[in-house]
């Protein structure tokens, strides 16, 4: 997938904005993933560029944050609780079942772009233990013979 | 408007503290009878719970359904409609409070909301059936107060969660807000350092490192830019105690951070939050914002010629940020790895200068250490370890949520009067402190009385206060697996004990579970698990092996079951797991083989099934659909 002329533009604003100083790449990755979704590789080359640093180190810090992502998340991006107390509430079989509902594994989209799935380490809503998101909604209290009909509801 | 000294600030609480009063009145003394505006109740207020946890189950629509049918009813004028932080109940969740009466409902839906507003806020009449029932009597309780969830808890970080807007600074200073820190300027930093270290508080993060030593260090070293830095890191997966504190009330950690600044002579101030915590930034930057309008935050603060300012710096996914030294760097735009200490942040920390670090719940104490006087806070606790401890208490137990409780209480009142003991009635095994540095303690510990010391003898921490109940069903050898599967994902990599020690130590556990561990295994995971505790780098790698050392020491005959007899009592590693049809039992129904997700089950309608071992994945699907118990599992 090639990024748009328009979007690499975005990025060298963002980096400007921020006054191209290194010490915000954080928070420059940040803002660039809330507008572009994902951080690919030609990103990085740009906002290595314009903050005067290798690529090599933009890239170190991309991969060592576990929020950021080289790939773009589905439309709608599916995160199942893998926190402690989810964990006790059999939070790997609804993790299991997500998979074989929509045929990937984690950190995969499916192939027309529908939904990604990702883990994520406590939402805070230990009391709707186990629980999934899918975007911005909660799923509590969830059961792995809960999960089709759940996946069901996105479907157009 | 400027609060330019502490007239004005008296004078702003005083005027805050009218809108307030109902709910401090209400909080002294309850009613056993419902307030209601037909009843003559001039002025009512609605408290919907807008923490994370409420939020997941709409308690926004909750506000808006609420909002509007008091349009609808012509009463919006004589009803107000608050949304506080988290009330700590998450179990029973989302609450709704209603004051002066001080009726607490639990689990109202936004379909509830319409018979609230008619028959308690209208004709005063209590909505019975929302009301928290005692499991034990079944008795209907309408006041929190009188409630064994919250009946042990002493509230002090959390002393302004669920009780003021935290979107308001108003509401904040009505309750003695910016009072400790307005007194502190008008006296010598080193008798407010001095009251600090007096009341004996200590990291809330974990160490428990004494925080009146850790400013006294940081005071030392002098440098025209210093900076206090707030952990907001919390990444302990199943702990959201510094998440409701910024949530609920955010301005208490601004507040500490001044005041820490002035103790040791800095005067800028840095948050570092997980980005993966929108409403607490959002409540922050509000806060900020606001604090800054009032002129509390800025250039010659209450006319005291004190300069303090506060930005917020995002964290991305890394659990080892919360080590000080790798959260210095991941604030410098780096990646966060630790480095060696010394120099200690105190001495080099953001960018080279002297920088102090405290943790949320730590400085939301410091406020009220500074009102109340060190002498209040150190008559709390125990000999080494004052005040309270938040928890978040969450697993396989009755009540979960979040709560306080003074230092010294056993795991014995946490688990059975606070959290109301074992889900489902099935029988304790263990609980987990101090997420992925902590230990499992069992049965045997529940009566040692909560402190830093007395967990670490125990084998586990304090942690930042995640608290894991386990029941039966828990097995132990995969707890430890998910935790260090945990901190092989999150090991930086920097030093080698961490980075392939944990791995290797995954690497047994995981034959362990699949049945081909050795009992010479169980050796070299115990002298693995002190090499890495001796040898790593930083504070994550060197509490890493404690989840395995501690279910070894006190779950060891689970261990050998899986390795000598192929067995797991919990039923949880699923290749030592066969499922087979009772051919006795099974009425030939077919719901196993319909639900089986691998078509592992097959036979004829009205007689007995069965199920092809090879094909089946063990995912328990046949177990839970059948009516007649003629699955079993060895």
């Amino acid at each position: 997938m090639k990024v748009s002329c328009e979007a690499l533009r975005q990025v060298e604003a963002i980096c400007r904005k921020f006054g191209n100083d290194s010490g915000e790449l954080i928070s420059i990755l940040h803002e660039c993933q809330n507008t572009l979704g994902y951080l690919p590789e030609e990103v990085q080359r740009v906002i290595a560029r314009e903050l005067g640093i290798p690529a090599s180190k933009v890239y170190g810090v991309v991969t060592f944050y576990s929020f950021f992502s080289m790939v773009p998340k589905g439309k709608y991006p599916v995160s199942v609780c893998l926190g402690t107390a989810c964990y006790v509430r059999g939070s790997d079989k609804v993790l299991e079942e997500f998979k074989r509902v929509l045929g990937i594994e984690v950190g995969e989209t499916t192939p027309d772009g529908k939904f990604s799935l990702d883990c994520l380490r406590c939402v805070g809503a230990c009391g709707l233990a186990p629980v999934a998101t899918i975007g911005e909604k909660v799923y509590g209290r969830l059961n792995p013979s809960d999960i089709k009909k759940i996946i069901a509801e996105f479907e157009d | 408007m400027i609060i330019d000294s502490p007239a004005v600030l008296e004078s702003i609480r005083q005027e805050a503290l009218k809108a307030l009063s109902v709910r401090e009145e209400s909080n002294k003394a309850t009613s056993a009878e419902a307030a209601g505006l037909q009843k003559g109740t001039p002025h009512m207020q609605i408290l919907c719970c807008g923490g994370t946890g409420c939020k997941a189950s709409e308690s926004a629509k909750i506000v808006e359904n609420f909002k509007e049918s008091l349009q609808a009813h012509g009463i919006a004028d004589k009803v107000d409609v608050v949304v506080p932080g988290c009330f700590g109940f998450c179990e029973k969740g989302p609450i709704v409070k209603i004051v002066p009466d001080n009726t607490f409902y639990t689990s109202v839906r936004p379909g509830d909301v319409e018979e609230i507003v008619t028959s308690h806020i209208i004709e005063g009449n209590k909505v019975e059936r929302l009301l928290y029932q005692d499991p034990g009597t079944g008795e209907h309780i309408s006041d929190s107060k009188h409630m064994n969830f919250y009946r042990k808890q002493l509230r002090i970080a959390l002393r302004n969660c669920g009780f003021i807007n935290p979107e308001d600074i108003r509401e904040y200073i009505a309750r003695d807000g910016y009072k400790a820190l307005a007194e502190s300027l008008n006296r010598d930093s080193l008798d407010v350092l001095a009251d600090i270290k007096a009341s004996g508080l200590r990291g809330r993060g974990g160490a428990g490192f004494p925080t009146g030593v850790k400013w006294e260090i940081a005071r030392k070293f002098d440098a025209p830019d210093k900076y206090v830095v707030c952990n907001a890191d919390e990444g302990d997966p199943g702990a959201f105690m510094d998440r409701s504190i910024m949530e609920g009330d955010p301005n208490s950690v601004i507040e500490a951070m001044m005041i820490c600044g002035y103790c040791i002579n800095a005067h800028h101030g840095l948050i570092y939050i997980r980005a993966e915590y929108p409403l607490a930034v959002h409540r922050l930057q509000v806060a900020i914002a606001q604090a800054t309008e009032y002129g509390l935050l800025g250039k010659n603060i209450l006319g005291t010629g004190f300069d303090f300012d506060i930005e917020i710096r995002y964290g991305a996914g890394a659990f080892v940020c919360g080590e000080e030294t790798a959260l210095i760097h991941s604030m410098e735009g780096k990646r966060g790895e630790p480095t060696l200490k010394p120099p200690f942040p105190a001495e080099a920390g953001y960018f080279g200068r002297p920088t102090n670090v405290n943790n949320v719940e730590t400085l939301a104490n410091v406020p009220v250490i500074l009102t109340k006087g060190p002498q209040w806070f150190a008559s709390i606790g125990t000999e080494k370890s004052k005040g309270t401890k938040v928890f978040a208490l969450a697993g396989k137990i009755n009540n979960v949520g979040l709560i306080e409780v003074p230092m010294g209480t056993t795991l014995r009142e946490i688990i059975y009067d606070i959290g109301g003991g074992v889900k489902g009635g099935k029988k304790f095994k263990a609980v987990q402190t101090g997420g992925p540095s902590g230990g499992c303690l069992t049965e045997k510990h529940l009566d040692i009385p909560i402190d830093y010391e007395s967990l670490a003898a125990a084998g586990s921490m304090m942690g930042s206060g995640g608290m894991i109940v386990m029941d039966e069903d828990d097995c132990m050898v995969s707890v430890a697996k998910f935790f260090l599967e945990f901190t092989v994902d999150e090991s930086c990599g920097k030093c080698t004990p961490c980075r392939i020690g944990n791995r290797r130590m995954l690497e047994i556990l995981d034959k362990i579970t699949q049945g081909r561990g050795t009992m010479e295994d169980l050796d070299t995971l115990e002298n693995l698990a002190k090499v890495i505790k001796d040898t790593a780098l930083c504070g994550l790698g060197q509490t890493s092996p404690n989840p395995v050392l501690s279910t070894l020491a006190n779950f060891r005959e689970e261990y050998e079951e899986h390795v000598r007899d192929h067995v797991c009592r919990a039923h949880k590693c699923k290749a030592l797991l066969t499922y087979s049809i009772d051919p006795d039992l099974c009425k030939g129904c077919s719901a196993c083989a319909r639900g089986c997700p691998a078509e592992a089950i097959a036979g004829e309608v009205r007689k007995p099934f069965v199920i092809n071992p090879e094909k089946c994945i063990r995912c328990g699907m046949c177990l839970s659909r059948c009516k007649f118990g003629a699955i079993k599992v060895i």
